[in-house]
Protein backbone atom coordinates (compact mmCIF):
# COMPACT_ATOMS: atom_id res chain seq x y z
CA UNK A 1 0.00 0.00 0.00
CA UNK A 2 1.35 3.36 -0.79
CA UNK A 3 0.43 6.22 1.30
CA UNK A 4 0.20 9.14 -1.14
CA UNK A 5 0.49 12.81 0.97
CA UNK A 6 -1.91 14.62 -0.89
CA UNK A 7 -1.07 18.71 -0.66
CA UNK A 8 -4.73 19.45 0.25
CA UNK A 9 -5.97 16.46 2.13
CA UNK A 10 -3.21 15.19 3.83
CA UNK A 11 -1.89 11.35 3.70
CA UNK A 12 -4.43 9.08 1.98
CA UNK A 13 -4.05 5.36 0.77
CA UNK A 14 -3.06 5.48 -3.33
CA UNK A 15 -6.76 3.55 -3.75
CA UNK A 16 -8.03 6.72 -3.45
CA UNK A 17 -5.76 8.00 -6.67
CA UNK A 18 -5.44 7.72 -10.24
CA UNK A 19 -2.44 7.36 -11.63
CA UNK A 20 -1.85 9.87 -14.59
CA UNK A 21 1.57 8.91 -15.64
CA UNK A 22 4.95 10.89 -16.14
CA UNK A 23 5.20 14.14 -15.38
CA UNK A 24 8.21 15.44 -17.05
CA UNK A 25 6.26 15.28 -20.16
CA UNK A 26 5.43 18.92 -21.46
CA UNK A 27 2.61 19.60 -24.76
CA UNK A 28 3.81 20.86 -27.30
CA UNK A 29 2.36 24.63 -27.91
CA UNK A 30 -1.49 24.31 -29.38
CA UNK A 31 -1.48 23.80 -32.81
CA UNK A 32 2.37 23.45 -33.45
CA UNK A 33 2.09 20.99 -36.28
CA UNK A 34 5.46 21.37 -37.43
CA UNK A 35 7.40 19.96 -35.31
CA UNK A 36 6.78 16.36 -35.54
CA UNK A 37 9.61 15.13 -33.04
CA UNK A 38 8.48 17.40 -30.28
CA UNK A 39 4.49 15.47 -30.35
CA UNK A 40 6.24 11.74 -30.75
CA UNK A 41 8.39 12.68 -27.77
CA UNK A 42 5.25 13.41 -26.00
CA UNK A 43 2.80 10.79 -27.04
CA UNK A 44 4.89 8.48 -26.91
CA UNK A 45 8.51 8.51 -25.71
CA UNK A 46 9.23 8.44 -21.69
CA UNK A 47 12.61 7.85 -19.66
CA UNK A 48 11.07 5.04 -17.60
CA UNK A 49 13.63 5.15 -14.60
CA UNK A 50 14.83 2.71 -12.48
CA UNK A 51 15.07 4.48 -9.62
CA UNK A 52 13.54 8.47 -8.93
CA UNK A 53 10.32 9.30 -11.22
CA UNK A 54 8.20 12.28 -11.04
CA UNK A 55 4.83 11.62 -11.98
CA UNK A 56 1.57 12.51 -11.36
CA UNK A 57 -1.76 11.17 -9.48
CA UNK A 58 -5.47 12.63 -9.19
CA UNK A 59 -7.12 12.23 -6.06
CA UNK A 60 -10.53 10.60 -7.72
CA UNK A 61 -11.76 9.79 -4.66
CA UNK A 62 -10.74 13.25 -2.96
CA UNK A 63 -10.10 16.84 -3.62
CA UNK A 64 -9.85 16.06 -7.44
CA UNK A 65 -6.64 17.94 -7.51
CA UNK A 66 -4.02 16.43 -9.35
CA UNK A 67 -0.72 15.49 -7.26
CA UNK A 68 3.54 15.50 -8.44
CA UNK A 69 5.33 12.54 -6.48
CA UNK A 70 8.41 11.95 -6.37
CA UNK A 71 8.98 8.01 -5.77
CA UNK A 72 11.67 5.60 -6.48
CA UNK A 73 10.08 2.99 -8.93
CA UNK A 74 12.58 0.33 -7.58
CA UNK A 75 11.49 0.50 -4.06
CA UNK A 76 7.92 1.91 -4.52
CA UNK A 77 8.99 4.76 -1.63
CA UNK A 78 7.58 8.12 -2.00
CA UNK A 79 10.08 10.60 -1.18
CA UNK A 80 8.34 14.08 -2.02
CA UNK A 81 4.66 14.94 -3.16
CA UNK A 82 3.62 18.55 -3.94
CA UNK A 83 1.13 20.51 -6.68
CA UNK A 84 1.94 20.05 -10.69
CA UNK A 85 4.02 22.86 -10.28
CA UNK A 86 6.59 22.21 -7.84
CA UNK A 87 9.70 21.25 -8.83
CA UNK A 88 10.15 18.17 -6.30
CA UNK A 89 13.93 16.66 -7.83
CA UNK A 90 14.90 20.80 -6.83
CA UNK A 91 13.71 20.24 -3.12
CA UNK A 92 15.43 16.99 -2.89
CA UNK A 93 18.31 18.41 -4.21
CA UNK A 94 21.42 16.12 -3.04
CA UNK A 95 19.34 12.87 -3.11
CA UNK A 96 21.36 10.53 -5.54
CA UNK A 97 19.83 6.96 -5.78
CA UNK A 98 22.07 4.17 -6.25
CA UNK A 99 20.73 0.91 -8.34
CA UNK B 1 24.55 -33.59 -25.38
CA UNK B 2 22.58 -36.81 -24.84
CA UNK B 3 19.39 -37.45 -26.54
CA UNK B 4 16.52 -38.01 -24.03
CA UNK B 5 14.57 -40.95 -24.70
CA UNK B 6 12.50 -43.74 -23.13
CA UNK B 7 15.59 -45.84 -23.41
CA UNK B 8 17.64 -43.58 -21.59
CA UNK B 9 15.43 -43.35 -18.79
CA UNK B 10 15.06 -46.71 -17.95
CA UNK B 11 18.65 -47.08 -18.37
CA UNK B 12 19.64 -44.42 -16.08
CA UNK B 13 16.96 -45.65 -13.63
CA UNK B 14 19.57 -48.81 -13.38
CA UNK B 15 21.83 -46.10 -11.52
CA UNK B 16 19.86 -44.57 -9.20
CA UNK B 17 19.52 -41.61 -11.70
CA UNK B 18 22.98 -40.52 -10.63
CA UNK B 19 25.11 -40.51 -13.89
CA UNK B 20 22.73 -37.54 -16.02
CA UNK B 21 25.04 -35.25 -17.92
CA UNK B 22 24.34 -31.31 -16.80
CA UNK B 23 22.05 -30.15 -19.41
CA UNK B 24 23.73 -27.49 -20.48
CA UNK B 25 27.65 -25.66 -19.71
CA UNK B 26 28.61 -22.69 -17.89
CA UNK B 27 31.34 -21.45 -20.07
CA UNK B 28 34.02 -19.01 -19.21
CA UNK B 29 32.77 -16.39 -21.62
CA UNK B 30 34.90 -15.46 -24.82
CA UNK B 31 36.26 -12.28 -25.81
CA UNK B 32 34.82 -11.17 -28.90
CA UNK B 33 31.11 -13.14 -30.01
CA UNK B 34 29.63 -12.53 -33.44
CA UNK B 35 26.02 -11.97 -31.60
CA UNK B 36 25.45 -11.05 -28.04
CA UNK B 37 22.04 -11.57 -26.82
CA UNK B 38 21.07 -9.95 -23.48
CA UNK B 39 18.77 -11.36 -20.94
CA UNK B 40 18.53 -15.66 -21.06
CA UNK B 41 14.63 -15.52 -20.60
CA UNK B 42 12.48 -17.21 -23.12
CA UNK B 43 12.93 -15.09 -25.81
CA UNK B 44 16.70 -14.46 -25.52
CA UNK B 45 17.39 -18.40 -25.55
CA UNK B 46 14.49 -18.72 -28.48
CA UNK B 47 16.62 -16.25 -30.52
CA UNK B 48 20.22 -17.90 -30.20
CA UNK B 49 18.43 -20.95 -30.61
CA UNK B 50 17.38 -20.16 -34.16
CA UNK B 51 19.90 -17.98 -34.91
CA UNK B 52 22.15 -21.19 -34.50
CA UNK B 53 19.33 -23.68 -35.80
CA UNK B 54 18.10 -21.53 -38.65
CA UNK B 55 21.26 -19.32 -40.05
CA UNK B 56 24.47 -20.99 -39.14
CA UNK B 57 25.60 -18.23 -36.29
CA UNK B 58 27.10 -20.25 -33.65
CA UNK B 59 29.44 -17.59 -31.71
CA UNK B 60 26.68 -16.25 -29.90
CA UNK B 61 26.24 -14.88 -26.19
CA UNK B 62 23.45 -15.20 -23.92
CA UNK B 63 23.98 -12.55 -20.80
CA UNK B 64 21.55 -13.00 -18.16
CA UNK B 65 22.27 -10.83 -15.07
CA UNK B 66 20.78 -13.53 -12.49
CA UNK B 67 19.68 -16.99 -13.77
CA UNK B 68 18.28 -18.04 -16.48
CA UNK B 69 14.43 -18.35 -16.80
CA UNK B 70 14.43 -16.57 -13.82
CA UNK B 71 12.81 -13.33 -14.96
CA UNK B 72 9.28 -13.21 -16.64
CA UNK B 73 9.95 -16.53 -18.38
CA UNK B 74 9.49 -17.75 -14.50
CA UNK B 75 6.69 -15.32 -13.04
CA UNK B 76 4.14 -15.83 -15.78
CA UNK B 77 0.64 -17.84 -15.88
CA UNK B 78 1.72 -20.09 -18.71
CA UNK B 79 -0.91 -18.84 -21.39
CA UNK B 80 -0.34 -19.29 -24.83
CA UNK B 81 -3.30 -18.55 -27.38
CA UNK B 82 -3.40 -16.42 -30.98
CA UNK B 83 -6.55 -15.21 -30.82
CA UNK B 84 -5.61 -11.73 -32.25
CA UNK B 85 -7.44 -9.61 -34.62
CA UNK B 86 -5.35 -7.31 -36.54
CA UNK B 87 -3.13 -8.34 -39.37
CA UNK B 88 0.21 -7.63 -37.44
CA UNK B 89 -0.24 -9.20 -34.58
CA UNK B 90 -2.25 -12.38 -35.96
CA UNK B 91 -0.14 -13.96 -38.15
CA UNK B 92 2.86 -13.54 -36.15
CA UNK B 93 0.98 -15.32 -33.09
CA UNK B 94 -0.23 -18.06 -35.01
CA UNK B 95 3.32 -18.74 -36.35
CA UNK B 96 4.24 -18.55 -32.44
CA UNK B 97 1.33 -21.05 -31.92
CA UNK B 98 2.61 -23.56 -34.85
CA UNK B 99 5.80 -23.38 -33.47
CA UNK B 100 4.83 -24.40 -30.05
CA UNK B 101 2.71 -27.08 -31.32
CA UNK B 102 5.97 -28.62 -32.37
CA UNK B 103 8.79 -27.49 -29.84
CA UNK B 104 8.67 -30.38 -27.37
CA UNK B 105 10.04 -32.69 -30.18
CA UNK B 106 12.98 -29.39 -31.75
CA UNK B 107 14.10 -29.29 -28.65
CA UNK B 108 13.80 -33.27 -27.34
CA UNK B 109 12.70 -31.51 -24.24
CA UNK B 110 8.74 -31.83 -22.89
CA UNK B 111 7.66 -28.43 -22.66
CA UNK B 112 4.40 -29.78 -21.22
CA UNK B 113 2.53 -28.01 -24.03
CA UNK B 114 -1.32 -28.63 -23.32
CA UNK B 115 -3.83 -27.39 -25.49
CA UNK B 116 -6.95 -27.80 -23.55
CA UNK B 117 -8.57 -24.73 -25.25
CA UNK B 118 -8.81 -20.87 -24.21
CA UNK B 119 -12.27 -19.01 -23.68
CA UNK B 120 -12.58 -15.04 -23.44
CA UNK B 121 -16.32 -14.50 -22.00
CA UNK B 122 -18.88 -11.91 -23.32
CA UNK B 123 -21.53 -10.71 -20.96
CA UNK B 124 -23.52 -7.87 -22.95
CA UNK B 125 -24.73 -8.11 -26.57
CA UNK B 126 -22.24 -5.45 -27.37
CA UNK B 127 -18.94 -7.98 -26.22
CA UNK B 128 -20.89 -11.06 -28.49
CA UNK B 129 -20.73 -8.67 -31.47
CA UNK B 130 -17.40 -7.81 -30.30
CA UNK B 131 -16.17 -11.57 -30.11
CA UNK B 132 -18.07 -12.43 -33.38
CA UNK B 133 -15.94 -10.16 -35.24
CA UNK B 134 -12.65 -11.61 -33.98
CA UNK B 135 -13.42 -14.77 -34.20
CA UNK B 136 -14.29 -14.10 -37.86
CA UNK B 137 -11.54 -12.24 -38.62
CA UNK B 138 -9.17 -14.86 -37.29
CA UNK B 139 -11.33 -18.06 -38.96
CA UNK B 140 -10.24 -15.15 -42.27
CA UNK B 141 -6.59 -15.51 -41.35
CA UNK B 142 -6.64 -19.46 -40.65
CA UNK B 143 -6.58 -19.32 -37.69
CA UNK B 144 -9.22 -21.38 -35.32
CA UNK B 145 -11.93 -20.08 -33.42
CA UNK B 146 -15.41 -20.91 -32.46
CA UNK B 147 -18.22 -18.93 -31.30
CA UNK B 148 -19.79 -20.65 -27.97
CA UNK B 149 -23.61 -19.71 -26.27
CA UNK B 150 -24.37 -19.78 -23.29
CA UNK B 151 -25.65 -23.06 -22.81
CA UNK B 152 -22.69 -25.01 -24.45
CA UNK B 153 -20.53 -22.67 -22.02
CA UNK B 154 -22.05 -24.42 -19.62
CA UNK B 155 -21.69 -27.75 -20.62
CA UNK B 156 -18.15 -27.22 -20.62
CA UNK B 157 -17.55 -25.07 -17.83
CA UNK B 158 -20.41 -25.86 -15.17
CA UNK B 159 -18.34 -24.25 -12.55
CA UNK B 160 -18.85 -20.37 -13.60
CA UNK B 161 -21.63 -18.49 -12.49
CA UNK B 162 -24.67 -18.51 -14.95
CA UNK B 163 -27.04 -17.28 -12.98
CA UNK B 164 -29.14 -14.40 -14.59
CA UNK B 165 -29.49 -12.18 -11.61
CA UNK B 166 -25.76 -11.00 -11.58
CA UNK B 167 -23.99 -7.89 -12.75
CA UNK B 168 -22.44 -9.52 -15.73
CA UNK B 169 -24.69 -12.44 -16.86
CA UNK B 170 -22.25 -14.79 -19.37
CA UNK B 171 -23.58 -14.69 -22.98
CA UNK B 172 -21.50 -16.49 -24.44
CA UNK B 173 -18.06 -16.65 -25.44
CA UNK B 174 -15.14 -17.36 -28.12
CA UNK B 175 -12.99 -20.63 -28.01
CA UNK B 176 -10.04 -21.13 -29.69
CA UNK B 177 -8.82 -25.05 -28.97
CA UNK B 178 -5.85 -25.15 -30.05
CA UNK B 179 -4.37 -22.52 -27.35
CA UNK B 180 -3.38 -23.51 -24.20
CA UNK B 181 -0.71 -23.43 -21.40
CA UNK B 182 2.73 -24.81 -21.31
CA UNK B 183 5.08 -25.37 -18.63
CA UNK B 184 7.43 -22.01 -18.34
CA UNK B 185 10.41 -23.15 -16.66
CA UNK B 186 10.71 -26.09 -18.63
CA UNK B 187 10.44 -24.03 -21.60
CA UNK B 188 13.58 -21.63 -20.99
CA UNK B 189 15.55 -25.31 -19.52
CA UNK B 190 14.58 -26.86 -23.01
CA UNK B 191 15.89 -24.01 -25.23
CA UNK B 192 19.13 -23.59 -23.29
CA UNK B 193 19.51 -27.29 -23.63
CA UNK B 194 18.83 -26.83 -27.33
CA UNK B 195 20.92 -23.61 -27.73
CA UNK B 196 24.17 -24.77 -25.97
CA UNK B 197 24.16 -28.34 -27.75
CA UNK B 198 24.86 -25.74 -30.75
CA UNK B 199 27.35 -23.83 -29.29
CA UNK B 200 25.50 -20.58 -27.71
CA UNK B 201 27.51 -19.57 -24.79
CA UNK B 202 24.93 -18.68 -21.84
CA UNK B 203 26.25 -17.17 -19.39
CA UNK B 204 24.44 -16.17 -15.90
CA UNK B 205 25.56 -13.58 -13.18
CA UNK B 206 26.30 -11.46 -15.78
CA UNK B 207 24.63 -8.11 -15.67
CA UNK B 208 25.24 -5.45 -18.64
CA UNK B 209 26.51 -2.38 -17.08
CA UNK B 210 27.34 -0.46 -19.93
CA UNK B 211 28.44 0.00 -23.81
CA UNK B 212 31.13 1.32 -26.28
CA UNK B 213 29.88 3.18 -29.39
CA UNK B 214 31.97 3.99 -32.41
CA UNK B 215 30.06 5.73 -35.09
CA UNK B 216 26.48 4.84 -34.77
CA UNK B 217 27.42 1.15 -33.50
CA UNK B 218 27.96 -0.66 -30.19
CA UNK B 219 31.28 -2.20 -30.46
CA UNK B 220 32.09 -3.10 -27.18
CA UNK B 221 28.91 -4.63 -24.40
CA UNK B 222 30.83 -4.06 -20.55
CA UNK B 223 29.40 -6.67 -17.88
CA UNK B 224 29.88 -7.38 -14.50
CA UNK B 225 31.76 -10.36 -16.06
CA UNK B 226 34.45 -8.19 -18.37
CA UNK B 227 34.02 -6.76 -21.72
CA UNK B 228 33.20 -8.22 -25.00
CA UNK B 229 33.71 -7.08 -28.38
CA UNK B 230 30.41 -7.74 -29.98
CA UNK B 231 29.46 -7.48 -33.63
CA UNK B 232 25.67 -7.41 -33.57
CA UNK B 233 23.51 -7.23 -30.05
CA UNK B 234 19.85 -7.89 -29.18
CA UNK B 235 17.91 -6.85 -26.65
CA UNK B 236 15.54 -9.28 -24.73
CA UNK B 237 15.08 -8.09 -21.29
CA UNK B 238 11.63 -7.43 -21.66
CA UNK B 239 10.67 -5.09 -17.87
CA UNK B 240 14.25 -4.16 -18.11
CA UNK B 241 14.57 -2.57 -21.79
CA UNK B 242 14.27 1.12 -20.15
CA UNK B 243 17.31 0.51 -17.70
CA UNK B 244 19.01 -0.90 -20.51
CA UNK B 245 17.96 1.62 -23.50
CA UNK B 246 18.77 4.47 -20.92
CA UNK B 247 22.96 3.15 -20.99
CA UNK B 248 22.79 4.04 -24.72
CA UNK B 249 20.90 7.35 -24.31
CA UNK B 250 17.88 5.70 -26.37
CA UNK B 251 14.07 6.64 -25.30
CA UNK B 252 11.50 3.72 -26.15
CA UNK B 253 7.63 4.23 -26.26
CA UNK B 254 8.02 1.85 -23.17
CA UNK B 255 6.73 2.28 -19.75
CA UNK B 256 7.63 -0.68 -16.99
CA UNK B 257 4.52 -1.64 -14.72
CA UNK B 258 4.49 -4.71 -12.61
CA UNK B 259 2.16 -7.34 -12.73
CA UNK B 260 1.08 -10.09 -9.96
CA UNK B 261 0.61 -13.59 -10.86
CA UNK B 262 -1.50 -16.36 -7.72
CA UNK B 263 -1.04 -19.68 -7.34
CA UNK B 264 -4.15 -21.53 -5.01
CA UNK B 265 -3.53 -24.80 -2.76
CA UNK B 266 -4.08 -27.29 -4.84
CA UNK B 267 -7.39 -28.90 -5.99
CA UNK B 268 -8.28 -31.94 -8.01
CA UNK B 269 -9.25 -31.37 -11.62
CA UNK B 270 -11.71 -28.82 -11.61
CA UNK B 271 -10.86 -25.84 -14.35
CA UNK B 272 -10.08 -27.87 -17.89
CA UNK B 273 -9.17 -24.76 -19.59
CA UNK B 274 -7.88 -21.26 -19.58
CA UNK B 275 -10.67 -18.96 -18.83
CA UNK B 276 -10.66 -15.24 -19.22
CA UNK B 277 -13.70 -12.83 -17.60
CA UNK B 278 -15.08 -9.93 -20.08
CA UNK B 279 -15.91 -7.92 -17.63
CA UNK B 280 -12.65 -7.53 -15.60
CA UNK B 281 -9.38 -8.54 -16.38
CA UNK B 282 -9.08 -12.21 -14.94
CA UNK B 283 -7.75 -15.37 -16.45
CA UNK B 284 -7.80 -18.40 -14.72
CA UNK B 285 -6.49 -21.75 -15.11
CA UNK B 286 -5.57 -24.84 -13.20
CA UNK B 287 -1.52 -26.14 -12.98
CA UNK B 288 -0.89 -30.01 -13.53
CA UNK B 289 -0.04 -29.86 -9.80
CA UNK B 290 -3.20 -28.94 -9.18
CA UNK B 291 -3.25 -25.42 -8.47
CA UNK B 292 -5.02 -22.91 -10.09
CA UNK B 293 -3.53 -20.31 -11.34
CA UNK B 294 -4.72 -16.77 -12.02
CA UNK B 295 -3.80 -12.70 -12.67
CA UNK B 296 -5.82 -9.55 -13.51
CA UNK B 297 -4.32 -6.16 -14.06
CA UNK B 298 -1.13 -4.31 -13.58
CA UNK B 299 -0.64 -2.34 -10.39
CA UNK B 300 -0.85 0.83 -13.19
CA UNK B 301 2.04 2.46 -11.86
CA UNK B 302 5.82 2.44 -13.10
CA UNK B 303 7.55 -0.06 -10.83
CA UNK B 304 11.02 -1.81 -11.75
CA UNK B 305 10.21 -3.81 -8.47
CA UNK B 306 9.15 -7.65 -8.63
CA UNK B 307 6.47 -7.15 -5.68
CA UNK B 308 3.16 -5.72 -5.85
CA UNK B 309 0.55 -4.67 -3.83
CA UNK B 310 -2.66 -5.13 -1.67
CA UNK B 311 -5.31 -3.39 -3.35
CA UNK B 312 -4.65 -5.09 -7.01
CA UNK B 313 -5.06 -8.04 -5.24
CA UNK B 314 -8.34 -7.81 -3.68
CA UNK B 315 -9.51 -6.36 -7.05
CA UNK B 316 -8.36 -9.39 -9.36
CA UNK B 317 -10.09 -11.78 -6.26
CA UNK B 318 -13.45 -10.09 -6.94
CA UNK B 319 -13.50 -10.30 -10.75
CA UNK B 320 -12.45 -14.09 -9.96
CA UNK B 321 -15.07 -14.50 -7.48
CA UNK B 322 -18.09 -12.50 -9.91
CA UNK B 323 -16.82 -15.39 -12.95
CA UNK B 324 -16.32 -18.68 -10.33
CA UNK B 325 -18.18 -18.12 -6.69
CA UNK B 326 -17.05 -21.11 -5.53
CA UNK B 327 -13.27 -19.97 -5.39
CA UNK B 328 -14.23 -18.08 -2.09
CA UNK B 329 -13.15 -20.65 0.12
CA UNK B 330 -9.83 -21.34 -1.67
CA UNK B 331 -6.43 -20.35 -0.28
CA UNK B 332 -3.86 -18.26 -2.32
CA UNK B 333 -0.47 -20.33 -1.21
CA UNK B 334 1.80 -18.01 -3.38
CA UNK B 335 2.01 -14.88 -5.43
CA UNK B 336 4.68 -12.74 -7.28
CA UNK B 337 5.61 -9.82 -9.43
CA UNK B 338 7.11 -9.64 -12.81
CA UNK B 339 8.07 -6.62 -14.37
CA UNK B 340 6.29 -5.85 -17.77
CA UNK B 341 7.07 -3.68 -20.55
CA UNK B 342 4.24 -1.90 -22.03
CA UNK B 343 4.07 -0.53 -25.02
CA UNK B 344 2.61 2.02 -25.82
CA UNK B 345 -0.13 0.70 -28.23
CA UNK B 346 -0.26 -2.76 -26.31
CA UNK B 347 1.51 -4.23 -28.87
CA UNK B 348 5.49 -5.69 -29.05
CA UNK B 349 8.49 -4.11 -30.57
CA UNK B 350 10.54 -6.16 -32.64
CA UNK B 351 12.79 -4.99 -35.29
CA UNK B 352 16.14 -2.89 -35.74
CA UNK B 353 17.01 0.05 -33.60
CA UNK B 354 18.28 3.37 -34.29
CA UNK B 355 21.53 2.19 -33.56
CA UNK B 356 23.18 0.35 -36.53
CA UNK B 357 23.88 -3.12 -34.99
CA UNK B 358 21.29 -3.02 -32.06
CA UNK B 359 17.96 -4.81 -32.42
CA UNK B 360 14.90 -4.82 -30.01
CA UNK B 361 12.56 -7.35 -28.69
CA UNK B 362 10.36 -5.64 -26.14
CA UNK B 363 7.01 -4.38 -25.10
CA UNK B 364 5.32 -7.61 -24.97
CA UNK B 365 3.06 -6.31 -22.17
CA UNK B 366 1.26 -9.41 -20.77
CA UNK B 367 1.78 -11.35 -23.13
CA UNK B 368 5.52 -11.98 -23.83
CA UNK B 369 5.20 -15.90 -22.83
CA UNK B 370 2.83 -16.99 -25.83
CA UNK B 371 5.23 -15.59 -27.88
CA UNK B 372 8.15 -17.02 -26.98
CA UNK B 373 9.34 -19.22 -30.02
CA UNK B 374 7.81 -16.76 -32.61
CA UNK B 375 9.75 -14.54 -31.08
CA UNK B 376 12.82 -15.91 -31.20
CA UNK B 377 11.75 -17.02 -34.74
CA UNK B 378 11.60 -13.40 -35.84
CA UNK B 379 14.38 -11.93 -33.87
CA UNK B 380 16.66 -14.39 -34.73
CA UNK B 381 15.98 -13.35 -38.88
CA UNK B 382 16.16 -9.78 -37.90
CA UNK B 383 19.52 -10.12 -36.71
CA UNK B 384 21.17 -12.49 -38.98
CA UNK B 385 19.60 -10.49 -41.96
CA UNK B 386 19.62 -7.17 -40.78
CA UNK B 387 16.32 -6.79 -41.76
CA UNK B 388 12.68 -7.69 -40.41
CA UNK B 389 10.81 -11.05 -41.33
CA UNK B 390 7.47 -10.61 -42.70
CA UNK B 391 5.45 -11.19 -39.83
CA UNK B 392 7.75 -8.76 -37.03
CA UNK B 393 7.91 -6.19 -40.35
CA UNK B 394 4.52 -4.40 -38.95
CA UNK B 395 5.69 -4.41 -35.54
CA UNK B 396 8.66 -2.05 -35.85
CA UNK B 397 9.60 0.80 -33.85
CA UNK B 398 8.85 3.34 -36.89
CA UNK B 399 5.42 2.51 -36.64
CA UNK B 400 4.77 4.84 -33.35
CA UNK B 401 6.83 8.11 -35.19
CA UNK B 402 4.37 7.81 -37.96
CA UNK B 403 1.04 7.16 -35.59
CA UNK B 404 0.46 3.78 -37.21
CA UNK B 405 -0.85 1.87 -33.94
CA UNK B 406 -1.02 -1.86 -33.81
CA UNK B 407 -3.80 -1.18 -30.60
CA UNK B 408 -5.62 -4.47 -30.23
CA UNK B 409 -7.81 -2.43 -27.48
CA UNK B 410 -8.30 1.07 -29.18
CA UNK B 411 -7.39 2.30 -26.00
CA UNK B 412 -4.71 4.78 -27.38
CA UNK B 413 -1.12 5.66 -26.05
CA UNK B 414 -1.57 4.70 -22.47
CA UNK B 415 0.48 2.16 -21.44
CA UNK B 416 -1.50 1.20 -18.05
CA UNK B 417 -4.61 0.69 -20.40
CA UNK B 418 -3.42 -2.05 -22.74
Amino acid sequence: MLIINCPLCGPRDHAEFTYVGDATKNRPENGDSSNDHAWYDFVYLRDNPKGLHEELWQHSFGCRCFVKVLRNTLTHEIIATGMPKDNLILKEKGLELSV
Amino acid sequence: MAKYSIFNIIKNAFNEDKNWARAWRDPEPKKSYDVIIIGAGGHGLASAFYLAKNHGIRNIAVLEKGYLGGGNTGRNTTIVRSNYMLDENAHFYEKSLQLWEQLSSELNYNVMFSQRGVLNLAHTDSQIDAITRRGNTMRLNGIDAELLDEKQIRKLMPYLDFSNDVRFPIKGGLLQRRGGTARHDAVAWGLARAADSLGVDIIQNCEVIGFEETGNKITVVKTSRGNFNCGKVGFAVAGNTGHLASLINLKLPIESHVLQAFVSEPLKPMIDHVVTFGAGHFYISQSDKGGLVFGGDIDMYNSYAQKGNLPLIEEVVTAGLAMIPSLSRLRITRHWGGVMDMSMDGSPIIGKSPIDNLYLNCGWCYGGFKATPGSGWVFAHTIANDEPHRLNKGLNLERFKKGRMVDERGAGPFPNRH
